[in-house]
């Protein structure tokens, strides 16, 4: 599973963003306490080029070369094929933002840690991005 | 000129508390209202907002209020705040006052003085969900003889099609968006004055295309591949005046559908040159029959006006297998705006008098009847069926499916919308797979609407609702007017 972003449609707002960030880091979705009380960091980054622009983020690689580089194991794929990081394994050595070859995982912003997609797998419906995209823009795709 | 007497119509008030800088507004208005500086402040210029409301819509945090901006003039019942603000904007330009959308004046709306019947003891009513309902029906001519060919039809599944917006006046996706959505409803959209899009020609089948008097992509393909034909004689937002396209609409794009030099003005002539009477009318539908070999059905349109059932009726005497009218509440693209608000005559009367007229003439079955301009809702989709219509077109209210938030200035070519424009950086907002699903989606409640309404009055098809003023009351009008509605008090 991915997302697919298709730049024919995406406007360049960043909502994605907006709403990924506060559907992370414990703020449960909400938008107004996680900017105004909290320091949200989205999961994903928005490109943008000659008015054109995408949403740059995991492509939840069949061989991960983020998973195989790990070195405590905290990054790791379930059975849906989902790339997530184990927040209690995880050292913030950042091997993993090296290798990714899409520049998707970041540093976390006290730099302790790895932050990356993780499909929002811990609620029941469509990640947020996708959900809340006003223009239809992105979809959750099956293949990889 | 130095100084603007103008006010700005709205003011944009930010929540402080709620904001969270996040910039959306920033990036989605089209006209320069929102600007973020590089260390994160916020400042609005008013006087840039259309009250479109697509910042509003889009803030993830609510922190968006657009509000009438509080010019508190001395209140005057006589010369009100528009009235000053459209000689204001006057006198500095010297210019034609444009707007877009209908018509916006305080006049009666006969439809919100009109009640519907149901059944009660006497008859029994019928429950649509258990019990069959028929809103398909046809349109065309309903007369032919023995040995005679026979006559073209329009099946319609629901007696609801889409109004004509050509492509240069709406974006692409909306026609895309409409077409998808008249597909799978078993209706018609219209393609407008502006030719065919080639990435249209899959929806041929279910595209009512038009003729009007600029002719604009007009060629032996886009009539035979369309479901029917229209010829445009008037518009209801604009009576008796033609159209415009500036040419900075006028793309690429646009030019190769309409068949004219890109970045040319497109202009379509008040009249159609070669239809200065009755006569010529049937030559013109004489010769789109030819060209599509009998096997489409011909539709006239134009707007209601003074004498309208003499015109209709005139109309189908020329031929006209549908007869369309727009009533003065009718939107366009772009009109002057004293035209807009005081030409025409309100699509109620106009549709009791034409069916009146052509029931007393014995040609009522020659020529089905379309009633266009100021249909809300579901509603007043039944009124005008009662009042003699066969099928309704709806403009407006499909827009407002696919985000229009109604803000009249279609002309200046920046939707925030992505509706009312060509540029593709704002025609990309509108998607049309979500469009199409939001227009059928509306199709589909108005549709279940209706059967409600119907299954009330006891009535289970749609052609028998037709002229059933019966089923109509009028409340809080006078004699004269129920008598041009042919209906009687409530009360009666």
């Amino acid at each position: 599973m991915k997302i697919q972003s298709n730049s024919e449609y995406c406007l360049g707002c960043g909502l994605c963003r907006i709403y990924c960030a506060a559907a992370h880091d414990g703020y449960n979705g909400s938008v107004i306490r996680a900017f105004k009380k909290g320091t949200p960091q989205a999961r994903a980054g928005l490109i943008e080029h000659q008015q054109q622009s995408w949403i740059n983020t995991c492509r939840h690689c069949q061989d991960a070369p983020c998973i195989n580089a790990c070195i405590t194991g905290a990054l790791q794929k379930n059975n849906e094929g989902i790339v997530f990081i184990d927040g209690q394994r995880c050292v913030g050595c950042l091997t993993c933002v090296m290798v990714c070859p899409f520049g998707h995982i970041q540093p976390s912003l006290d730099f302790s840690r790895a932050v990356k997609c993780d499909l929002c797998r811990d609620l029941a419906e469509a990640p947020v991005c996708v959900s809340h995209c006003p223009n239809g823009a992105l979809r959750l795709i099956e293949e990889v | 000129m130095s100084l603007s007497m103008l006010t700005p119509a709205f003011t944009v008030e930010r929540n402080q508390d709620r904001c969270i800088g996040c910039g959306v507004c920033v990036k989605q208005c089209g006209n320069s209202v929102h600007h973020k500086d590089e260390d994160g402040f916020m400042w609005v210029i008013d006087k840039n907002c259309v009250g479109c409301h697509r910042c509003a819509v889009l803030c993830p945090t609510q922190a968006l209020a657009i509000k009438e901006f509080p010019a508190a003039l001395r209140p005057n019942s006589y010369w009100s705040t528009s009235s000053l603000r459209e000689i204001y904007a006057q006198a500095e330009t010297g210019g034609v006052l444009l707007t877009g959308m209908g018509n916006p004046r305080p006049f009666r709306s006969y439809f919100d003085h009109l009640l519907l019947n149901a059944s009660q003891v006497t008859n029994p009513s019928i429950d649509p969900l258990r019990e069959p309902m028929e809103l398909g029906t046809y349109l065309g001519s309903q007369v032919s003889s023995l040995g005679e060919r026979e006559k073209p039809l329009l099946k319609l599944d629901m007696p609801i099609m889409f109004s004509a917006m050509s492509y240069g006046a709406v974006s692409l996706n909306v026609q895309k968006s409409l077409a998808r959505a008249a597909r799978e409803k078993g209706t018609f959209w219209n393609t407008g004055e502006g030719g065919l899009h080639s990435d249209l020609q899959e929806y041929a089948a279910s595209t009512i295309v038009q003729v009007a008097s600029g002719r604009f992509g007009v060629n032996p393909d886009y009539l035979n591949q369309a479901a029917a034909v229209e010829i445009k004689i008037g518009q209801g937002a604009k009576p008796g005046i033609g159209g415009h396209l500036p040419g900075e609409k006028v793309s690429a794009d646009v030019a190769r559908t309409r068949m004219i030099p890109a970045w040319s003005d497109a202009i379509s002539p008040a009249p159609h040159h070669d239809v200065y009477s009755i006569e010529d009318l049937a030559q013109l539908i004489e010769t789109l029959k030819v060209a599509t070999n009998f096997e489409k059905p011909i539709s006239v349109k134009v707007a209601a006006v003074h004498n309208i059932s003499a015109i209709a009726s005139g109309m189908v005497r020329a031929g006209a297998d549908i007869v369309a009218i727009d009533g003065f509440r009718g939107a366009t693209g772009a009109a002057p705006m004293r035209i807009r608000d005081n030409i025409g005559i309100p699509i109620e009367i106009a549709i009791a008098q034409v069916d009146q007229r052509m029931r007393d003439e014995g040609i009522r079955d020659q020529a089905s009847l379309v009633a266009a301009g100021g249909i809300r809702n579901s509603a007043d989709v039944v009124k005008i069926l009662a009042l003699g219509a066969d099928a309704v077109y709806i403009g407006t209210a499909a827009l407002i499916a696919l985000g229009c938030h109604l803000c009249h200035t279609c002309f200046t070519g920046r939707c925030n919308w992505g509706i009312a424009t060509t540029e593709a950086q704002l025609s990309k907002r509108l998607n049309p797979e979500l469009g199409a699903v939001r227009a059928a989606n509306l199709l589909q409640a108005w549709e279940h609407e209706i059967k409600e309404m119907m299954g009330g009055m006891g009535i289970n098809a749609v052609d028998s609702l037709r002229g059933n003023r019966l089923m109509l009351k009028g409340i809080g009008l006078e004699q004269h007017e129920l008598d041009l509605l042919g209906i009687t008090a409530a009360g009666y």
